[in-house]
């Protein structure tokens, strides 16, 4: 188990260098001045020649990029994301506001995917053929096929402007007032919450097909136990365990999803953030709300690995 | 001479029987015959658009700005008096568009880098693979977003945008596929008769890795149409005035109050092309895959 932590790790830390090499050079080397990471489009305009060059200077952009790569990452350890230009405040500052926002929108969504995404998937399963498991089947594939955000604006539509039951839009912090947090978040928390839901519940009906054909299921079976206990017993146990590999994927895709829904719904998040970036071409930003993201899935997936070759020893010696 | 037109006949008619065989599995499932439906209706609609829109998707006309279903505007118009469903079907080719386009350089892309990382191995693999997985760790539609804002939205570059950010999982499946590929005796025998590195890959590796390909190029289609519009919807795609199904839905969106099925509308569009693709993939998938055979 030592050797194949350490060999996961080295892994992880091998594409995270990847990752972060990608982000600041595919920014560097596309069309446009990387002065643009630092100034704003009016001061492009108004300062001469000289001014901008004295900026690059300031700015260290003169330098070779080898080392302008490394100032940028240990400027990451010691906090100093850069500033935005957009917002005149540091990008730290701002993440520091909009993570804890996205979270809140986004574990929730999460759990809940997770949870009645797996279950659903274990139950259509054992209703194999039945009428459950075909209506479960169609709508596991609207959820995978629903562009979130029309969804958002029908249910904004239905929950919000018919029906007075649900705000439309808004964030309030949980320590301001909890019940309109609550309010507010359950729309874009089921949007969210769709897309990873409906793989998920795929997902687990096929890895539960695998196991109830197996021959210890048949045994168990045959041993006249009841359902209850060889389902949760037998195949369960197994038959989670490549699920726990999706839990990467869901992240992604809440993650990703957050950029949709924080949009839709007025929520100031990460997701939001990101968008409003990428419209005012505010670099620093970008740079480092991508970093953060794909930091997050790495992470998550190496966890994801570790559990998965704690549960399942032959992947520790494959 | 009769035993080996016999040999080429037994080939044919065994590839023969196969497709028949994969289109049977897949007729005999009315979900995966309704995918097929809908499909084939969206790419004659795309391919049409012009013949089968009743109004010009551009047309302004400022007398007939925000109606409702009517009997000349069958799903109403836009703030711009353009008729909606002409929009739709216009959208229908942007999105058909994109969708093969980006999926085509994906698939290329991915194909190779994948045959070239499992054929060589070591290094190769090495360096390939994690460049691979660096590019996964990225949510799909992140990866599309920041390319196509960076290199400057439009058309041109929302294909190219979400064909690098679906490359991954190709190279990824193809990757596998080789690896365990490259250990079959067709792959000995073809080299002790003397073929090179480039006529194995090219002429036995990627004819038989191909099937598992063409599933996901399938599902590709449908998920290469779901970014386009999610590009689009943000502003970062598609540009205006080009009718694009995303684009759509945001503009209604303001208007949601007061002609709620400009918006509508062409989710509903998006939503079904979308389940269209992966319900016909899945099929695919089953009808192909050798272990799901007879169970499905």
């Amino acid at each position: 188990m030592a050797t194949y932590i350490v060999r996961r790790l080295i892994l992880a830390l091998i594409v995270l260098i990847i990752i972060s090499l990608m982000i600041f050079f595919v920014i560097r080397l596309l069309p446009g001045d990387p002065i643009y990471l630092y100034m704003s489009r009016q001061e492009q305009q108004t300062l001469t020649l000289e001014q901008i060059q004295a900026a690059r200077h300031e700015f260290g952009l003169d330098k070779p990029m080898v080392v302008q790569y490394f100032e940028w990452i240990s400027g990451i350890f010691h906090g100093n994301f850069g500033d935005s230009l957009f917002y005149s405040e540091s990008v730290g500052a701002l993440l520091k506001r909009r993570i804890p926002i996205t979270l809140n929108l986004g574990i929730p969504a999460f759990i809940i995917g997770s949870v009645l995404g797996t279950a659903a998937g274990v139950l259509s399963a054992l209703r194999r053929g039945k009428a459950l498991d075909s209506v479960m089947a169609i709508f596991s594939y609207m959820g995978i096929a629903v562009p979130i955000f029309w969804l958002g604006i029908l249910l904004i539509y239905v929950f919000g402007l018919k029906l007075h039951l649900l705000p439309m839009f808004g964030y309030t912090s949980p320590t301001v007032d909890l019940v309109q947090n609550i309010k507010q978040l359950i729309l874009p928390v089921v949007c969210l919450a769709v897309t990873p839901l409906a793989s998920l519940a795929r997902q687990s009906r096929s890895s539960m097909l695998e196991v109830v054909r197996q021959d210890y299921i048949r045994t168990a079976w045959s041993k006249g136990l009841r359902e209850r206990e060889v389902v949760m017993r037998h195949a369960l146990k197994n038959g989670l365990i490549p699920v726990v590999t999706l839990m990467g994927i869901s992240l992604s895709y809440i993650l990703g999803g957050s950029v949709f829904i924080e949009t839709v719904f007025s929520i100031p998040g990460m997701g939001a953030l990101s968008v409003q970036a990428l419209l005012s071409k505010d670099y620093a930003i970008i740079q480092a709300v991508t970093l953060l993201i794909a930091t997050m899935i790495v992470v998550v997936n190496l966890l994801v690995d570790l559990t998965y070759g704690w549960l399942d020893p032959r992947i520790r010696y494959s | 001479m009769t035993q080996e037109s016999n040999i080429i006949n037994l080939g044919a008619t065994t590839r023969f029987n196969e497709s028949r065989r994969i289109m049977k599995v897949m007729l005999g499932r009315k979900l995966v015959v309704l995918g097929m439906v809908v499909i084939l209706a969206f790419i004659i609609v795309a391919i049409f658009a012009p013949l089968l829109a009743p109004y010009d998707p551009y047309a302004q006309d400022l007398n007939v700005v925000h109606q409702q279903p009517s009997a000349a505007h069958w799903l109403g118009t836009d703030a711009l008096g353009r008729d909606t469903l002409s929009r739709i079907i216009f959208g229908a080719r942007t999105s058909l568009l994109v969708g093969v386009v980006s999926v085509g350089i994906a698939a290329i892309l991915g194909i190779w880098m994948g045959l070239i990382a499992g054929y060589f191995g070591g290094w190769t693999y090495n360096i390939i693979m994690r460049f691979i997985d660096a590019l996964m760790a990225f949510p799909m539609i992140l990866l599309a977003l920041v390319l196509a804002a960076l290199l400057g939205g439009g058309l041109k570059n929302v294909i190219v945008a979400i064909g690098i950010a679906l490359t991954s999982l190709y190279a990824r499946l193809m990757c596998s596929q080789v690896l365990s590929a490259k250990e079959n005796d067709y792959v000995t025998a073809a080299r002790s008769l003397g073929a090179g590195n480039w006529r194995i890959m090219v002429r036995h590796l990627i004819p038989n890795c191909l099937p598992p390909i063409i599933v996901l190029i399938t599902l590709q289609l449908g998920t290469a149409i779901l970014a386009e519009a999610g590009l689009s919807f943000l502003g970062i795609g598609i540009q205006p005035p080009q009718a694009a199904w995303g684009a759509m839905v945001s503009d209604g969106y303001k208007y949601i109050l007061m002609t709620p099925v400009l918006s509508f509308a062409p989710g509903l569009a998006i939503m079904l092309v979308v389940f269209s693709f992966n319900i016909v993939g899945d099929g695919l998938r089953d009808a192909l895959d050798p272990r799901l055979r007879g169970t499905l």
